[in-house]
């Protein structure tokens, strides 16, 4: 260390300690500035942000209708096997969405379906109060709307 | 033994306003009080009182230093929190007031054991030595003009020879814990503090110097007067940056962030207490917090005029002033400044030992040689105000 980086060192120093000092006192002085969450309190308020990842989800629109097209892309991409996509036939032989089964328990909300989903139709639900005292509740078909969850 | 507890006459120099404060020398202890007064009027034994006093002396050094330690963790973690944008503590009690008691009663019924390979005798002889050594310097420190144990004409001194006994308790509880961080912790912690009691020991020698006594009374009855009488005023400029080093210089004795190289939590865990469990490891807890209450109450009577209070030489508020008793005065400077270690802890980051090491050697050591001149130099000359 040559002497005049010594000096540098010692004025410099302090001054950069002091600026961090008065980021904290701010802090401090402003109890109103708090970022955390008080969940139970806040419950009937609380909004969870637009990126959360809960439970995976299929889009329904107004009418009740989803654009999954049973490709299985989601069921292959996903890591842990949580998702199966069993297809059927209409009338006209077309293949389409039969039971789409999601398990939530093996879940690791890795987002790698919606990801992998050609057709986006496919999202993380909001819901984080997930926890369930029955194993068969985390069983759940996505294409049915009742009843899940 | 009874001219030990002898308290010193009051130095010369005295202002009026403060010749309430003064304890008259006949008195042979320092806390006179209602129970020894009523022993050596009343009991067929006098002499009874000597003992009686003893054991509220006893008493009273047990309620600062074990009463104030909840109080400081709540402290603690209200203060980190605020600083950290968080609310802290909110469920126990009214803001969480009762946490640190659930806190206290789950580490006190804790099983206390020690890991395989340890040697026993020196591992739980070394948390005793740690919570023995903040007690001498609490009994050293007058709370308020009649709230001391012991007034020692060589006060100083004392207190850096008690701080001496901290270093062991770290290095012995490193050593005996059969773990090669704690070891590592130990070996670290006790090369800190063994450098930075050189500069304690120098700004200490300063502030003795421009008092011209090494008894804390003294200490506090030279800076009699107004706040600009206080020392971090009194001398120009060389207070302030003499305030500002001692804090620098206790906060690495206290082993606390950012000089905490000994306990560093993310590369040693714990440090030289991570073996420790239950009790044995409340006693290293609890020292952390009355060695803050001493260092700060060290560091109110140095600079911030111990128990007096703070007048502006404005006769109608200063008469205001003065009815407060001055043991609060006491209590809110030592606060105040147990305030500012925890900002310093929460703000700033842990330097690296070999930078901790010449930050020691390389600045603080020089520059409290240089202030140890220049404020002979300004008494010399007479620049105080």
């Amino acid at each position: 260390m040559t002497v005049s980086k010594y000096f540098h060192a010692v004025v410099t120093g302090p001054i950069s300690l002091l600026k961090g000092m008065s980021v904290t006192l701010k802090y401090f002085l402003n109890p109103k500035r708090i970022v955390t969450e008080q969940y139970p309190e806040n419950k009937a308020t609380l909004k969870m942000h637009e990126r959360f990842r809960g439970r995976v989800e299929l889009i329904h629109d107004e009418n009740g209708l989803h654009t999954c097209t049973a490709c299985g892309m989601c069921e292959k991409s996903c890591p842990n096997a949580s998702i199966n996509v069993l297809s059927t036939k209409n009338l006209a032989g077309k293949k389409i969405l039969g039971k789409y089964l999601y398990r939530m328990d093996s879940c690791t909300q890795c987002g790698l379906c919606i990801e992998s989903c050609p057709f986006g139709c496919l999202r993380m639900a909001h819901d984080f109060e997930m926890a369930s005292t029955d194993r068969k509740s985390f069983n759940m078909v996505l294409n049915k709307t009742e009843g899940q969850g | 033994m009874q001219s030990i507890f002898k308290i010193r006459k009051s130095p010369a120099k005295k202002v009026e306003i403060f010749d309430n404060y003064y304890i008259t020398p006949n008195m042979t202890f320092g806390i006179p009080n209602f129970v020894g007064d009523l022993v050596r009027e009343y009991s067929p034994l006098p002499e009874l009182a000597l003992a009686v006093n003893v054991v509220l002396a006893v008493i009273g050094v047990l309620a600062v230093g074990i009463g104030s330690a909840p109080i400081l963790i709540y402290m603690e973690r209200k203060v980190c929190a605020h600083v950290q944008c968080r609310l802290g503590p909110m469920r126990l009690g009214w803001h969480g007031v009762l946490q640190t008691v659930a806190d206290v009663t789950k580490l006190l019924f804790k099983e206390v054991y020690s890991p395989k390979g340890v040697d026993t005798v020196i591992y739980y002889l070394a948390p005793m030595i740690s919570l023995t050594a903040p007690f001498f310097t609490l009994a050293l420190i007058p709370f308020g003009a009649q709230w001391q144990v012991i007034n020692l004409n060589f006060a100083v001194p004392a207190i850096i020879a008690i701080n001496g006994l901290g270093l062991f308790a770290i290095l012995l509880g490193g050593w005996a814990s059969n773990n090669k961080y704690s070891l590592l912790s130990a070996l670290r912690g006790s090369a800190q503090m063994i450098s930075y009691e050189v500069s304690l020991a120098l700004i200490m020698l300063f502030v003795v110097m421009i008092s011209g006594s090494a008894s804390l009374n003294d200490i506090i009855a030279a800076q009699s007067g107004t706040v600009l009488d206080w020392w971090i005023f009194k001398l120009p400029v060389l207070g302030f940056v003499a305030f500002v080093v001692f804090m620098c210089v206790s906060t690495a004795e206290l082993n606390r962030a950012p000089f905490d190289i000994a306990e560093s939590e993310q590369e040693l865990t714990a440090g030289f207490h991570t073996e420790y469990t239950g009790t044995a490891f409340a006693m290293f807890y609890l020292t952390e917090y009355i060695n803050i209450i001493g260092a700060s109450a060290l560091g109110s009577i140095f600079f911030l005029g111990g128990f007096q209070a703070p007048l502006i030489g404005i006769p109608i508020v200063d008469e205001k002033l003065l009815l407060i008793p001055d043991l609060v005065w006491m209590f809110a400077k030592i606060y105040f400044l147990i305030w500012l270690y925890m900002m310093f802890r929460w703000t700033w980051l842990r330097p690296r030992v070999d930078q901790l090491m010449s930050f020691e050697w390389k600045f603080l050591l020089p520059s409290n040689l240089i202030l140890l001149g220049l404020g002979a130099f300004f008494i010399a000359m007479g620049w105080v105000l």
